[in-house]
């Protein structure tokens, strides 16, 4: 672990979170390897080992596919997430890759201006690198609280 | 809020005319009626679900829960039989137990001055009950006998606890009608159930509007378009929709018949000439569970109860009021202590069918919304239900707001409204 590791991870979550913030859903899928697990779940539901997540992907085209569904299928009132990510926590380095941790707030801003704390909590991840990049191997969003308001549509 | 002209003797606007196809606005609107809810409804002769009796595994495991806006504490006790009480201490009223689940060894004890009851609900211990050195305590009349939460009545269904207040609820199996008796018991009977996530999606709308969402089979095909999109239906369903007991039960069903069961399962159902198409099918790669060709299975039973089967993703849904206008919904996604890993994958994938962020349902918890906000200027006004007709009866066709009327049918006689 160094801080050549450390900058890669914190300059791919800020590059994450900017594909969200600012409606490139699009790539978002490639922020992670293929295969990969991606999955939202909660504190509780952590804890106590739950299995299913509030959204669970095992490889990319799944998590294609929900920006797919997103665009052209679901709907839902137009609202947009503001990511604040922390810095990462390394946490170890093996075969597997890198692990970390790193604590976000998401801001769900809605149509008529509501701006609220939609959701905090921590990224448990699972980093490779390819090159100069790293990409997620594994990343569990492990929320703090149990309750979604109303709806879950963009990507955490 | 603007008040209706024409009120009746409670202070509540009468119902308007048009039988079972005209609700008012102001039912999803006023305290007055919440209140009353709370009285005839969730303490009234109604069972509601409390939770899974796989959540009570063994002596002194308890889970709270709701019944309407009460809090509830069910445990299991010494004897293997399972309790339910108010979780309120009949002492100054302070919730007796703060924790989702877990074990109470002897039973629960009040935080703020000490108050304890057995696994029953039964109180048997007050903190200085004789005073000090002889000095205060509790006068000689005091009984502890005579200060108890009170106590629900209890029936388990196919793994499903339920409860009622009410001496009057007749037993659970006649009250729901067989036909739901066995829509319960073909995706629950039998079977180990494990609890595969659990969650809270709030609602930003009164708890009926959720309910009638789910009873409305009308709306199915036209707000989630996930499986148009992707052209994933391209068979002829069988299917209908069934109301019971008092209206307020139904079952909403697609079926397939034997051989295109096995084409859909060999071929994956996934065939599609549309522009969009799933980069990664396998969510939909289901096992043949249920012999019966139902590969969809929505079961409510009155006021708040919710049993999913969408192919293989399994759930119950608790629908918990809050306020006139604020609902949480209590989702908790099933699976079964036999699942092969496979079939665990399945259900897990599945999951993303449904609840906050379901392909095919996250549209529900924000629609009930968009009508507590439309009606918000027009208590008077009237929501219309004719499709399918006036009556609240099973039929085959799911184009039709039956199970709506079911819903207001049951519920009207329980308000007097």
């Amino acid at each position: 672990m160094n801080m050549d590791m450390f900058h890669k991870v914190t300059r791919a979550q800020a590059e994450y979170a900017r594909a969200i913030d600012n409606d490139r859903l699009e790539q978002w899928p490639d922020f992670f390897a293929d295969p990969c697990l991606y999955r939202v779940t909660t504190a509780n539901n952590h804890a106590k080992g739950y299995e299913a997540g509030i959204i669970f992907a095992n490889s990319k085209g799944m998590l294609t596919d929900r920006i797919t569904a997103l665009r052209e299928a679901n709907i839902y009132e137009r609202h947009t997430y503001r990511h604040i990510i922390g810095a990462p926590c390394l946490l170890s380095q093996g075969e597997e890759g890198l692990r970390s941790e790193t604590a976000f707030l998401v801001v769900r801003i809605m149509r008529d201006g509501a701006s609220e704390v939609f959701a905090t909590g921590r990224y448990l991840d699972l980093w490779r690198a390819y090159g100069d990049e790293v990409k997620l191997t594994e990343r569990i969003v492990v929320c703090d609280s149990s309750r979604v308001d109303t709806l879950m549509a963009l990507p955490l | 809020m603007t008040m209706p002209s024409a009120l009746t003797g409670s202070g509540m606007p009468a119902w308007p005319e048009g039988g079972l196809t005209r609700v008012p606005f102001w039912v999803f609107q006023r305290d007055d009626v919440y209140a009353r809810e709370q009285e005839r409804v969730f303490q009234g002769a109604a069972w509601h679900y409390l939770c899974l009796e796989a959540d009570l595994p063994e002596a002194g495991s308890f889970r709270t829960t709701f019944v309407g806006d009460a809090p509830a504490v069910v445990v299991r006790d010494n004897d293997g039989a399972i309790c339910a009480f108010e979780n309120r201490c009949a002492h100054r009223g302070a919730l007796l137990c703060l924790d989702d689940d877990g074990k109470a060894k002897q039973g629960f004890t009040c935080v703020y001055h000490g108050w304890s009851y057995d696994l029953k609900g039964n109180l048997n211990g007050v903190a200085f009950l004789k005073g000090m050195k002889g000095k205060g305590g509790m006068p000689d009349t005091f009984k502890m006998s005579d200060h108890n939460p009170r106590k629900l009545r209890i029936a388990s269904l196919h793994g499903l606890v339920y409860g009622t207040f009410s001496d009057a609820t007749p037993p659970l199996a006649d009250w729901l009608g067989q036909p739901i008796v066995d829509g319960i018991a073909r995706v629950l009977e039998g079977r180990k159930h494990v609890v595969l996530a659990r969650y809270v999606q709030a609602l930003p709308n009164n708890w009926k509007l959720y309910v009638e969402n789910v009873k409305d089979s009308y709306h199915a095909s036209i707000l989630h378009l996930f499986f148009t999109t992707f052209e994933l239906n391209r068979l002829n369903y069988k299917g209908g929709l069934v109301v019971e007991g008092g209206g307020g039960h139904h079952i909403s069903y697609n079926q397939l018949d034997r051989a295109q069961l096995d084409a859909a399962y060999s071929q994956q159902n996934l065939r599609s000439d549309s522009d969009y198409k799933l980069k990664d099918p396998s969510m939909l790669q289901g096992f043949n569970e249920f012999p019966d060709g139902i590969t969809l299975q929505i079961l409510t039973t009155f006021p708040t109860f919710v049993l999913q089967q969408i192919q293989n993703a399994i759930a119950v849904r608790q629908v918990v009021p809050r306020s006139a206008e604020k609902t949480d919904l209590h989702w908790t996604i099933l699976g079964f202590e036999d699942d092969t890993p496979e079939q665990r994958m399945v259900r897990i994938k599945q999951a993303n069918l449904v609840g906050a962020a379901g392909f095919i349902s996250m549209e529900d918890g924000c629609v009930g919304g968009f009508v507590q906000r439309g009606v918000a200027g027009a208590p008077d006004m009237n929501a219309v239900l004719e499709m399918g007709g006036a009556l609240a009866q099973s039929s085959e066709s799911r184009v039709s707001e039956a199970g709506l009327r079911g819903f207001w049918q049951q519920y009207r006689t329980l308000m007097g409204l």
